[in-house]
């Protein structure tokens, strides 16, 4: 046989071939629950990092910790073929943010009622996407986390790091002239305007376009929660002070 | 011949030559130090211990694969395409590996991210089949490619070793620095050391201390 006629090429190359996409194709089947069940862990436990909490077993945590998980269209909550931890957040900003269905995760906590939403927008060179956690008046930020694909290393890529990140608890993101944080270059002053990052510039817009167009499908649903839970605080102030009175 | 192939076929498993196969590449002919092949991956991960080590592992078995797998087809490897076959090979062995760590050791997985793809370019495995294993017998060849590996590992662990000590204070994120207490004196971790310029400075220390030691690696003027 020889080995090096056109023949004999063609033969090996399409066998080869052949042997070598059957071997991936049972590789890639057999070990996709394993790889599923890690990358379900994986949100788990970046949902849970939003509100500060790290744990060496998120399955059970997450189950204890976070009691709603919603699908919200146009500030009502909807019934979703899918559920709110499955829906597909890259495929759900392509939608234009009035007709968006979006996932919004409940976590209660020693007490405190947290509003978990997710992010995802376009940086320089990939997607962006992240958590940010509110607190009960579903307007304060408790938490922000971001991450990225492929941004710059020391440029773009520190939103994922403490520096970035630790400016956004306290901030605010619904206001009468703004909704979202302002990323700017250079001081930021008010309590909606963070400090953007020197050189990463395109990633820092990123992530202030990220989350006004992720914050927007919340806003009135969230403004409707911080309402009725007004009312019922100044329910049951009224009936305090009644029982004073009574006294 | 016929005394030729009993005299092959009666050859030790360990025979010193072969042994030289296994040993060489970890001192006289290192791929890194002095071959200065795959230094890309040697400056990206060696940050710390951990990934380097699994990077290590994941590149002694791929190599050792891709070096038994090719020298088994070496009479069956048509030569204008030998290239691609290599390529493919590797490929298929550096997917799987991919796969394997995705599926158990997830975070690792994520911290190498592009870096495990990138074993497939990694020159060294390259090298050694085209080099090697496509001219000699199986055995020869797994000798050669663990030989290799082990040597690209060892020098990833010895760069990680020195970044990650003097620039986090810690070894296997264990706060080593810390327990010492040498931060009570005054001790600061070198945040530069984290920064990929270190990593080339640290292999090119290594590599000064290696030539000075081996004489048969001093060049004459």
């Amino acid at each position: 046989m020889d080995v090096n006629s056109n023949r004999y090429t063609y033969l090996f190359s399409i066998i080869m071939v052949v042997i070598v996409a059957v071997l991936l194709s049972l590789a890639a089947t057999v070990l996709k629950p394993f790889q599923d069940a890690n990358m379900v862990l994986e949100k788990k436990s970046n949902i849970l990092g939003s509100i500060g909490l790290v744990s060496e077993n998120p399955d059970s945590l997450f189950n204890s910790v976070i009691v709603e998980q919603l699908v919200i269209r146009n500030g009502e909550v909807i019934e979703s073929e899918v559920s709110a931890f499955d829906l597909d957040m890259a495929k759900a900003v392509k939608v234009s943010s009035n007709t968006r269905s979006v996932p919004l995760f409940v976590a209660t906590y020693q007490d405190n009622t947290y509003y978990i939403l997710p992010l995802r927008g376009k940086g320089l060179w990939g997607p962006i996407w992240g958590f940010i956690s509110l607190q009960s008046d579903a307007n304060t930020i408790y938490g922000a986390s971001f991450n990225h694909e492929k941004e710059t290393p020391g440029l773009g890529a520190e939103i994922s790091t403490a520096i970035f990140q630790d400016q956004f608890p306290g901030k605010i993101i619904f206001s009468d002239s703004y909704d979202g944080i302002e990323v700017r270059k250079g001081d930021a002053r008010t309590n909606q305007q963070v400090d953007g990052i020197s050189g990463g510039t395109i990633t820092s817009v990123g992530v202030q376009y990220m989350l006004e167009d992720c914050l927007i499908p919340y806003k009135a649903y969230l403004l409707k929660q911080v309402a009725e839970s007004t009312v019922e605080t100044h329910i049951e102030t009224l009936a305090d002070s009644s029982n004073t009175n009574h006294e | 011949m016929s005394k030729a192939m009993e005299k092959t076929a009666r050859e030790p498993l360990f025979s010193k030559k072969n042994r030289r196969l296994l040993i060489d590449p970890m001192n006289e002919n290192n791929p890194i130090t002095v071959q200065v092949l795959g230094i890309c991956s040697a400056l990206a991960i060696t940050v710390k211990m951990k990934p380097a080590l699994v990077m290590g592992i994941s590149v002694i078995v791929v190599m050792a694969a891709a070096n038994v797998l090719t020298s088994l087809l070496r009479n069956l490897i048509p030569n204008r395409i030998r290239i691609i076959v290599q390529l493919v090979v590797v490929a298929l062995l550096v997917i799987l590996v991919d796969q394997v760590l995705k599926a158990f050791v997830y975070d690792v997985s994520k911290e190498l991210s592009v870096f495990v793809g990138l074993i497939i370019t990694n020159c060294i495995i390259m090298g050694r089949i085209e080099a090697f294993s496509l001219g000699n017998a199986p055995w020869k060849a797994f000798l050669d490619g663990v030989g290799n590996g082990v040597a690209y590992a060892g020098i990833l662990l010895l760069v990680a070793f020195f970044r990650e000590l003097l620039g986090n204070g810690t070894l296997f994120d264990y706060p080593i620095m810390a327990q010492l207490g040498v931060y009570d004196m005054g001790y600061t971790n070198n945040g530069m050391m984290l920064l990929p310029p270190m990593a080339l400075i640290v292999v090119a220390i290594v590599i000064w201390i290696q030539r000075a030691k081996t004489p048969s690696l001093i060049e004459k003027d």
